[in-house]
């Protein structure tokens, strides 16, 4: 019985991250890339304004780190439950 | 050395090395035809899969969509985000799970996590569809880079390519598809970022495409944005802002998360994730291929800017310093004799390129006819119609090597780099669909009690027929070749993507209920297309012209796999809810596939 209540928390704590990250997936991309665009025209990353530079490459390397993170976070998780390889 | 014998040497070099690869790659067992033995390392499989994933349109005709897009580059975006952002998805709701079921193919997953044989073959069908829509497009581009680079016909170059696929997919299965992969993505990322690097030199001074798209302009001293610069010369000409803003956000977001969802559910994407040792494996391979995916997916947008801007500085020399309609445009007689517009006549002669001297001043005026106000100029000064007749797409990356006056093995190198990518993908795809047919109809139904060894002569010859047929349908492409892809997106994000999802993240969801939400999602999808593109794309036969106007609430048949998605997952939750709950032995199968522990026992085979 320890070890259900054990796999349903671990369960529990990835989707936790899997949400969080999922925010974060949205708004670099659909939100600051898309939807925010018009509102931050007036920010610029170098020649280009936050929303286009978001579009076409900022929000490319935020989906990178969020992978990386996503997986450093669950071999962390994995351990602290037992439950890894 | 002319540039017909370099081309030959490079691209037979590369062939060669595929072809090693296929014969120290042989697959000796059905595990390692199907998933490599389940022993590639992470990094090298991330590099395996962005070869998989960028296909021929990738390299070949992305950067001109963005480009050269009459709604302008910004609209464009919606591919670059959608195309590597389905990867986040797949890291965090899709691969690690599916790598710990640990067995073959997508359709199987299907079958028993829905403890049916029908929801397998629904499974089986709609990677069919997706998986041989794509494929076509891939021969097609195999054909045609040869026919490009190597002066043979477009068939003859067709058979060749499908001659090497056949040699590595048939012998090496998997195993041979992977390692040759690796081999591919090196020629066409190295193929990709070389003309990139010069043409950002020469136009912004940086070494890093990436920086030169928001760098400044460097040919008129550096004091204004790339960006503005090209947003200046394109309105001045009559063109669309480049970075305008989309005109229907509601749509730009449902294309572009339909994109996503429907990278996420191709399976021959998914089915490289089944080839790594690990559960962890899965996670941290999918964001090494989502690196070596960015390298080319970061450098694509400059590309775009910057060729669209060379190309529009070449045909108004003016209008590197000042205003373009300041100073004359480009004289036919520069064309025919100034060697370094040399280009311009070759690749006209290709067809990708085309100008006409309407009014025969002996000028080739480029500007966009339909704007009103640049039509009075030009009424004034005696044009009678935009002179640059045709830009294709294709031109901006395979051009950009001479434009830039790059030497002659770079060029031969682009050709390899086309030929790899579309090879790549080509090959991913093939083992989808032979791994469909000889896993799951072969062994999962018509002979469950198949030899090892028969399913793996079984999975050769479902390979080499997938090849003929592939072959077949690049040669005589149905008429529909290019609306296909929003098809095999469209399903890819309103089948399989929710179907593993639910199955994955819900105990509750049951056979019934994921039958009839693929179904829903699968039929929902294929007549909004059909309505529009033509019932089964038989021209003619759509019930409404393919214009925003007539678009149900702006939604393009591009963007409706994410409504179908929705669609899939509503009628799969109120199904499921009528119905029974799946048993038990589904219950600690979904519950075994959501931690890591235990992966190598739980293969079964």
């Amino acid at each position: 019985m320890a070890d259900r209540t054990s796999s349903s928390a671990y369960w529990a704590a990835n989707v936790r991250v899997i949400l969080i990250s999922l925010v974060i997936w949205f708004f670099c991309s659909f939100g600051l890339g898309i939807i925010l665009r018009p509102a931050l025209s007036g920010i610029m990353v170098g020649g280009a304004d936050l929303g286009f530079w978001f579009a076409q490459n900022g929000s490319i390397y935020v989906f990178l780190v969020l992978i990386f993170a996503y997986a450093w976070r669950m071999n962390k998780l994995d351990k602290e439950f037992g439950v890894e390889e | 050395m002319d540039q017909f014998t370099l081309n030959l040497i490079v691209v037979g070099f590369t062939f060669a090395i595929y072809i090693g690869i296929a014969i120290w790659a042989r697959a000796g067992t059905t595990a390692e035809f199907y998933a490599a033995g389940q022993g590639v390392h992470p990094v090298l499989n991330g590099m395996a899969t962005g070869a998989d994933w960028m296909s021929a349109a990738s390299f070949i005709s992305m950067a001109g969509i963005i480009a050269m897009a009459g709604a302008g580059g910004y609209q464009q975006s919606a591919f670059l985000m959608g195309w590597t952002g389905g990867y986040v998805l797949l890291a965090l709701l899709l691969a690690p799970y599916l790598r710990k079921f640990g067995k073959f193919t997508v359709p199987e997953f299907i079958g028993d996590r829905f403890y049916s044989g029908g929801a397998r073959l629904v499974g089986v069908i709609c990677l069919i569809v997706i998986s041989v829509t794509y494929v076509i497009g891939q021969m097609r581009g195999v054909g045609v880079t040869f026919a490009r680079f190597l002066e043979v016909s477009t068939d003859m170059g067709l058979y060749i390519g499908a001659a090497i696929v056949f040699a590595y997919a048939v012998f090496g299965g998997m195993k041979g598809i992977t390692y040759t992969q690796v081999a591919q993505y090196v020629v066409l990322i190295i193929a990709y970022t070389i003309p990139a690097i010069f043409i950002s030199l020469n136009l912004t001074g940086s070494f890093l495409p990436q920086l030169g798209l928001i760098g400044s302009y460097a040919p008129s001293g550096g004091d204004v944005a790339l960006l503005a610069k090209l947003d200046a010369v394109v309105t001045e000409l009559g063109f669309t802002q480049y970075t305008a803003d989309t005109t229907n956000m509601f749509n730009m977001i449902l294309f572009t998360m339909s994109l996503m969802i429907g990278t996420a559910g191709l399976p021959h994407v998914i089915i490289r994730f089944f080839t790594v040792p690990k559960v962890a494996d899965a996670r941290s391979s999918a964001g090494w291929a989502l690196v070596f995916i960015a390298l080319l997916y970061t450098v694509a947008p400059a590309v775009g800017a910057m060729a669209r801007l060379n190309l529009t500085t070449t045909f108004w020399p003016n209008a590197v310093q000042g205003d373009a309609l300041a100073g004359d445009a480009i004289s036919l007689e520069a064309i025919n004799t100034d060697p370094s517009l040399a280009w311009i006549n070759t690749w006209k002669n290709t067809g990708l390129l085309g100008f006409e001297d309407k009014n025969g001043d002996g000028l080739i005026q480029y500007y966009n006819d339909a704007n009103p106000a640049v039509a009075a100029i030009a009424a004034e000064r005696g044009w009678v119609g935009n002179e640059l007749t045709k830009v294709d797409n294709d031109m901006m990356v395979l051009a950009n090597p001479e434009i830039a006056a790059l030497p002659g093995w770079v060029i031969a190198l682009v050709a390899a780099g086309g030929l790899a990518a579309a090879l790549s993908t080509a090959a991913g795809l093939l083992l989808a669909i032979s791994s469909a047919v000889s896993h799951d109809l072969i062994k999962g139904s018509i002979n469950p009690n198949i030899s090892e060894k028969g399913e793996l002569l079984a999975a050769r010859i479902s390979m080499g027929g997938a090849i003929v047929v592939a072959t077949y349908l690049g040669l005589n492409p149905p008429g529909f070749a290019a609306q296909v892809v929003a098809l095999a997106f469209g399903l890819a994000a309103a089948t399989i993507f929710p179907v593993l999802m639910m199955g994955i993240f819900s105990k509750r969801i049951n056979k019934e209920g994921a039958i009839a939400g693929m179904l829903a999602g699968l039929v929902f999808t294929a007549v909004y297309i059909f309505l529009y593109l033509g019932w089964f794309f038989v021209p003619g036969t759509n019930m409404y012209e393919n214009i925003p106007a007539n678009h149900f609430f702006g939604i393009s048949p591009l963007s409706i796999g994410t409504v179908g998605a929705v669609v899939n997952f509503g009628v799969a939750y109120v199904v499921s809810m009528a119905t029974k709950a799946p048993p038990q032995h589904v219950v600690d199968l979904i519950e075994s596939i959501r931690v890591p522990k235990g992966a190598g026992a739980a293969t079964g085979h």
